[in-house]
């Protein structure tokens, strides 16, 4: 039986390592067309990985069609590609779908801060009430300083996580 | 080949990709696609219950396309994979009948804006869709499937996730798709790396090989894996998505991605740890602080939400930590306790979720800070949410605390520095989640009603039945877990037992030894006995 040799070639390993860390550094960004190119530059990589995963080429992986002492391909390698290339086209065109959709909303395709989550961090910050206290309802003056405090607090502070008086009191 | 019981295991996946075309074809009939979508998840739910029965006498395993295991594609469905499917189907036909009731009255709207109005004609195919991604990642016996499983059923999330494509669920909707991508391709370089270190991607064989692997590279691997399935089932450093993301979407898809889609992940951390990789002292210990620290974090986000979804959403996150606490111990007893406590928190946490829809429905806000006094004006919405919060919480005898007793129990018992803190952390996360339900249950079911709930039309605050009767069952469901729990409890430690002894799973497999491979199978494969 003809064994494939399989130390990868030098050339493919290189070629994954600049398409990983390219898609990388494009996977980082804000906007969601770069994401998109960052994800299919690396879902490339790996891709390559997985023909790296199956050895070096022969010939056809076609039982009688190899010729005699030559070995053949592994296509189990080039099947999971193919399959995931596929897998890549679907999620690619769902995320320029969804990519467009934020441009028509929103005239960006940025990735927005979730507002929810910085509103309750500067609550934190702030350690004011969250809610209209009902049972309090008489007593406005204090309900009054304490915001008048906590709108002090914001301004000067300004950072979501910075403790000083509100931590303290 | 023959028909038995192993003719049911490829029903879970095909029953309802092949009623998802289906309902996709009918897209115009709105009450037929109605009939076949709750017909196919009815039969993929006694299909799998009865896989639930047959595979307590071993693996059921079948050789798709009649090629067997190291060369065809397996599906195996052990006690494991046969209890979540089960569990799975049942939520997602409740689900299901929740959504189709909510579809009805979803056309009135709430303060002027349409809520839920479901686009029905891909609603029903991408759903289905869904459970079929869910059932091919449980069944899986092949890591390249189970990595096409997961695509299938992020796919799907992707699009029921952004339904409608409102400004706010395309931004939440980003970022659950940017890191789902992100998993998934780490996913992918890891099947990629497994094949060229074992040079089969086939999970029992995997399993045979790795002992034979540099062990560094084993650990790599196993490292890999669980990074890519630690962002999907939402581990500490890799969880900040989910509470981010999740909230936004139609009450009933929040509460199927909350109930099962973090399963998937638990569920293939379980694999990994077990049959894969094995014991391996090092990785228990870094997952046991992260447990610890998911728990920690995740209960701290929740006690400062003042949004009911956000709030379980990040609870949701704190008690994937008590799953992994139990996997992490890496004993028999651990990992029986994780399963039972997966099986209880798809439950319980898709059962909130439904009633938070319905007190959306109700109150016409999820902010707690608008809702009050909905104990008084709907009392029957606030026993439906009460009895799962405290099972949530783990007040006895309900079945979070059956569960938190097991993973407690056998952190006492062995006894070692770090799972006294995973003990203590435990304990502290549950008081900690009982004051953040009861501060949720304070603003809003007591408290004086404000007036835009006592004044809402009568049209407006009426629940429709359709989607309280599912709620209701599946509150019920989460109550017969404890009148259950004896048999479960024993299933989930015997489904551990077999995971665990390394050898079942493969022997399933390969009844005839690992050479089998000659690309063809005369039989399909059914396990013997495993005791």
């Amino acid at each position: 039986m003809v064994v494939l040799e399989n130390t990868p070639s030098a050339v493919l390993v290189v070629a994954v390592g600049v398409l990983v860390s390219v898609g990388v550094y494009l996977l980082l960004e804000r906007s969601l067309t770069r994401v998109l190119l960052g994800f299919v530059l690396v879902g490339n990589g790996v891709n390559l990985t997985l023909l790296l995963a199956g050895g070096r080429a022969g010939s056809a992986p076609i039982i009688g069609t190899a010729p005699d002492g030559e070995p053949m391909s592994d296509p189990l390698a080039q099947a999971m590609i193919l399959t995931s290339i596929v897998i890549a086209l679907a999620l690619s065109a769902f995320v320029l779908a969804m990519a467009y959709r934020s441009f028509q909303l929103g005239g960006h395709d940025e990735v927005a801060d979730d507002v929810e989550d910085r509103r309750i961090a500067r609550l934190a910050a702030a350690n004011a009430p969250a809610y209209t206290d009902l049972d309090a309802e008489g007593s406005d003056q204090t309900l009054d300083e304490e915001a008048a405090e906590v709108h002090d607090d914001v301004e000067a502070g300004g950072q979501p996580d910075g403790s000083g008086e509100g931590g303290a009191r | 080949m023959t028909w038995g019981v192993h003719s049911l295991v490829p029903l879970p996946v095909l029953l309802p990709l092949f009623a998802a075309g289906l309902t996709l074809a009918l897209h115009r009939y709105t009450r037929v696609q109605r009939v076949v979508s709750t017909t196919a998840l009815a039969a993929t739910t006694v299909a799998s219950a009865l896989l639930l029965v047959a595979a307590d006498q071993g693996p059921v395993v079948v050789d798709v396309g009649g090629w067997a295991a190291p060369v065809g594609i397996p599906l195996v469905a052990d006690r494991l994979s046969a209890l979540m499917l089960t569990v799975s189907g049942a939520i997602m036909l409740c689900v299901l009948l929740y959504s189709m009731g909510q579809g009805v009255a979803g056309e009135s709207d709430v303060e002027g804006r349409a809520v839920e109005v479901v686009p029905v004609a891909i609603y029903h195919p991408t759903y289905l869709v869904l459970a079929a991604g869910v059932s091919n990642a449980f069944l899986s016996g092949d890591l390249f499937n189970l990595y096409v499983g997961f695509e299938i059923l992020l796919a799907a999330s992707f699009v029921l996730l952004t339904l409608g494509g409102t400004g706010e669920r395309i931004r939440a909707g980003s970022v659950y798709v940017v890191v789902s991508l992100v998993s998934s391709l780490l996913f992918l370089s890891a099947v990629a790396l497994v094949y060229a270190a074992t040079g089969t991607v086939n999970i029992a064989q995997v399993a045979q090989r790795l002992p034979d692997v540099d062990p560094t590279v084993s650990l790599g691997l196993q490292l890999l894996l669980l990074l890519a399935f630690g962002i999907k089932a939402a581990i500490f450093p890799l969880s900040a998505w989910l509470p981010d993301s999740y909230p936004t979407a139609p009450a009933p898809v929040t509460a199927v991605f909350a109930g099962l889609l973090t399963k998937v992940g638990v569920y293939s951390v379980i694999r990994t740890q077990t049959v894969l990789f094995g014991d391996q002292p090092l990785v228990d210990r870094v997952l046991l602080v992260l447990a610890l620290a998911t728990m920690l974090v995740g209960i701290l986000g929740a006690v400062a939400q003042d949004d009911v979804k956000r709030l379980l959403s990040f609870t949701l996150v704190s008690h994937i930590g008590f799953m992994i606490f139990g996997i992490a111990m890496a004993s028999e007893a651990g990992t029986a306790a994780a399963i039972f406590y997966v099986v209880h928190h798809i439950t319980v946490q898709t059962t909130l979720f439904l009633v938070v829809g319905l007190v959306e429905r109700r109150g016409g806000s999820t902010s707690l800070e608008r809702l009050g006094g909905l104990a008084r004006v709907a009392p029957g919405l606030a026993i439906l949410f009460f009895v799962p919060a405290m099972s949530l919480v783990g007040i006895p005898p309900l079945s979070g605390f059956l569960g938190k007793v097991g993973l407690l129990t056998e952190g006492a018992r062995l006894g070692t520095p770090l799972t006294w803190a995973l003990v203590v952390g435990s304990v502290l996360t549950s008081l900690l989640t009982l004051y953040a339900v009861v501060k949720a249950w304070n603003k809003a079911f007591w408290q004086t009603p404000p007036e835009e709930v006592v004044q809402r039309p009568d049209d407006a605050a009426r629940l429709p039945r359709g989607m309280v009767g599912p709620t209701a069952a599946l509150v019920a469901a989460g109550v017969a877990l404890t009148v259950v729990a004896g048999p479960l409890y024993a299933y989930a430690e015997r489904a551990a037992a077999t995971s665990m002894d390394g050898t079942t799973y493969v022997d399933a497999v390969f009844p005839g030894g690992a050479e089998r491979g000659t690309g063809h199978s005369d039989e399909v494969t059914e396990g013997g006995d495993d005791s």
